[in-house]
């Protein structure tokens, strides 16, 4: 193995491009082609080797890389987090993986006292380029612990990164930013739309922009800004609303922290409206940050208040009744509906 | 599964509690200078220890962990492991990581109030003191990996209290070790106390070394007040890690003469015959009482080695105290490789609030 810093070249196998894949497939495509092309990439976890991983994001990597670059860890969350921050003092990369974002909690100590904070309590001299990947989210109809959406948690912390794809493309350009960010990220996968949509995805090794909002639709009546699974609603919204001449500028945050709010805050000047759109509990949600620095940066062009359509502030509830939880298209254009007619 | 497994932890003990011997040494104790070198490290600890420990009581340095005591286990440690190894501190390991090349006023600037005094000089890939319980010890799994997975003969040393063999981490990180055949050494420093409870409220367990026994891998308990024990142990740990990749767990078995900091006051739960007792065996005396009896030790070198330790602390004290201020925008500079833009006009606030700040202290300036 080699020395920080160095790096393989790409092997011509890996110059591929495929035509079309889910965003688990996504995932997995970033991961190859960086453990091909660094080899201080280390992937780390539960069933992350043999299995490749229960919703098969490592597929046939251990056995094309070997059990020293993809390692089944013992059943301990905060032990991972806590040897990705060993590996990373030393220069090599660890891509873990979390099971679900419900088994997160033993790690959070690791990530908020640790991961976060070893640049800035060593002054830059020693540093943690981690990634930990988690699953999260609802609407798979999954068991109790495995459909929470708890990103707020970690945005929070100052020295973390947090990404959320919304689709296959996003989730390989994005993911590959995050291994090769010199910085601890948190990188949140929706599973809800792991496999709900083929995508053209060129394994080009091409990183998307950490730290920026994507705008996926231009408009010029109000700005839905959203993340990670929620973008599909949003889309067939403002989909649904251009074809009665209401035209939606769509933001996809895609980094929820550090926050572009400079394309956010852009767009509501130019919109007088905007409509946040979470999946995750409405009270200390990201979306509430959102709002306020919307207010703070855009008070005299807004023509609405802010509003935001979020998950209640209840417990995530059990499969049959998740629906009721889950925000949806009809929450979201009412929203809209009814910020485009606030006077 | 058939069978039923017996096993037994040994102890280690060359120094009797007087500094009496009556077992063979181990053959490096015929390196003279090697023993009046624990002794000497060993009296300057303490020295710089109760001059912290002034410091905090004049109000001149913060909150601070005192070693008194347990200075054969630091002193062991930061002499017993190479320059290349990596050391990962718990609070309570400050002469290991000066003898590991440290600045000595950087131990008093991190209890100073300043992230700088975590920079380790030498040694530069060594962890800051860990604060939260536990938690270094899968960092330093981590790092053992990061050695095991690039074939390196280099090893990781952690180290911990007494109180953090109850935590989750503890048994996490020597369980991996054990599975993983990590090039990892574990150094309880077990002084018997977590701040208010004693030993006997963390664990029903008859020692702390048997906990390795769980994770399949070496335990060894050692008087941890005998420096010859302790650092014999260590070094035969770290040779077993570096050159048979096994890792290995010491319980060094010593005591806390001191409160746990200076924030504690002991008297509220420790008897004070207890503490006599221990006094009588710390690790000091015992090891001077030993090198006199051999003749490697006599007035005219303690009473040098006494000034010595005066002016080195007087002369680290005076670079602490002299040591200029960091600029207020590090509190954020350090936080990313690069600065997110999202965080610039913070940053400029940081600026402008210090020079307020600055202003009220020095009205007129």
């Amino acid at each position: 193995m080699n020395k920080p810093g160095l790096e393989l070249s790409v092997p011509d196998t890996e110059s591929v491009t495929i035509a079309e894949g889910t965003l688990v497939e996504a995932v997995t495509l970033a991961l190859r082609y960086e453990m091909a092309r660094d080899d201080c990439v280390v992937i780390l976890g539960e069933d992350v080797g043999v299995n490749g991983g229960v919703f098969r994001a490592t597929e046939g990597l251990q056995k094309q890389f070997g059990s020293n670059r993809v390692l089944d860890t013992p059943l301990a969350e905060g032990l991972i987090a806590g040897i990705s921050i060993g590996m990373a003092a030393q220069g090599l990369k660890p891509v873990a993986e979390i099971q679900f974002m419900g088994f997160i909690f033993p790690a959070l100590e690791q990530i908020a006292c640790h991961a976060a904070r070893l640049r800035n309590r060593t002054r830059g001299r020693l540093s943690c380029p981690l990634v930990i990947r988690a699953p999260f989210g609802g609407g798979i109809r999954a068991p109790e612990h495995h459909s929470e959406s708890t990103e707020a948690l970690l945005a929070h912390l100052p020295g973390l990164r947090v990404v959320v794809p919304s689709s296959a493309y996003k989730a390989y350009g994005l993911l590959l930013a995050a291994i090769r960010d010199p910085d601890p990220v948190i990188f949140l996968e929706p599973k809800r739309i792991y496999r709900a949509q083929r995508q053209r995805i060129p394994n080009d090794g091409q990183a998307l922009p950490l730290d920026t909002c994507f705008t996926l639709r231009e408009g010029t009546d109000l700005t839905l800004v959203s993340w990670g699974a929620m973008i599909s609603e949003c889309t067939q919204v403002a989909n649904d609303l251009a074809t009665r001449g209401i035209s939606i500028e769509l933001i996809d945050v895609a980094t929820i922290k550090p926050l572009d709010m400079e394309t956010i805050v852009t767009s509501v000047k130019k919109t007088g409206r905007c409509v946040i759109v979470h999946e995750a509990p409405r009270a200390g949600g990201v979306g509430a940050d959102i709002a306020a620095q919307v207010n703070e940066q855009a008070f005299l062009e807004l023509q609405a208040p802010v509003a935001r359509v979020t998950g209640f502030d209840t417990i995530m509830p059990y499969a049959r009744k998740e629906d009721i939880y889950m925000p949806n298209t009809i929450d979201i254009q009412s929203q809209i509906e009814k910020t485009l007619n606030f006077s | 599964m058939r069978g039923r497994h017996r096993f037994a932890i040994p102890f280690l003990q060359y120094l009797d509690t007087h500094g009496e011997v009556d077992v063979p040494l181990p053959a490096w104790t015929s390196d003279i200078e090697r023993l009046q070198k624990l002794y000497e490290q060993m009296v300057l600890a303490r020295t710089l220890d109760q001059k912290a420990v002034a410091l905090q009581r004049t109000g001149q340095l913060g909150t601070y962990p005192s070693t008194l005591g347990q200075e054969a286990v630091g002193v062991a440690i930061g002499l017993a492991m190479q320059a290349d190894d990596v050391l990962v501190p718990y609070y309570r390991d400050a002469i290991a990581q000066i003898l590991r090349g440290m600045p000595p006023e950087n131990i008093l600037l991190f209890w100073g109030g300043e992230e700088r005094g975590s920079d380790p000089g030498g040694a530069s890939q060594d962890f800051p003191p860990c604060v939260p319980v536990a938690t270094q010890l899968s960092h330093a799994a981590g790092v053992a990996t990061a050695m095991k997975l690039r074939n390196e003969s280099r090893v990781t040393l952690v180290t911990c209290g007494d109180g953090a063999t109850s935590k989750g981490d503890f048994m996490e990180s020597l369980n991996l070790a054990g599975v993983w055949q990590l090039p990892l050494v574990v150094v309880i420093n077990n002084n018997q106390w977590a701040i208010s409870v004693p030993l006997k409220q963390q664990t029903a367990a008859q020692s702390l070394a048997q906990k390795a026994i769980a994770a399949g891998i070496d335990g060894t308990q050692v008087d941890g007040n005998d420096v010859i024990a302790v650092y014999d142990a260590v070094k035969t740990a770290l040779d077993k890690a570096r050159k048979l990749r096994q890792p290995s767990l010491i319980e060094a078995v010593s005591y806390r003469l001191s409160d746990h900091t200076t924030a504690d006051d002991a008297s509220r739960y420790r008897d004070q015959k207890e503490l006599n007792v221990h006094w009588a065996e710390e690790p000091i005396g015992r090891f001077q009482h030993f090198l006199h009896t051999r003749g490697y030790w006599d007035e005219a070198r303690e009473k040098a080695l006494q000034a010595h330790c005066r002016e080195t602390v007087d002369a680290v004290v005076a670079a602490y105290l002299a040591a200029e201020a960091e600029n207020p925008e590090a509190i954020i500079d350090y936080l990313y490789a690069f600065l997110p833009a999202a965080l610039e006009e913070q940053r400029e606030a940081i600026g402008r609030k210090a020079e307020v700040l600055n202003g009220q202290e020095n009205p007129g300036a």
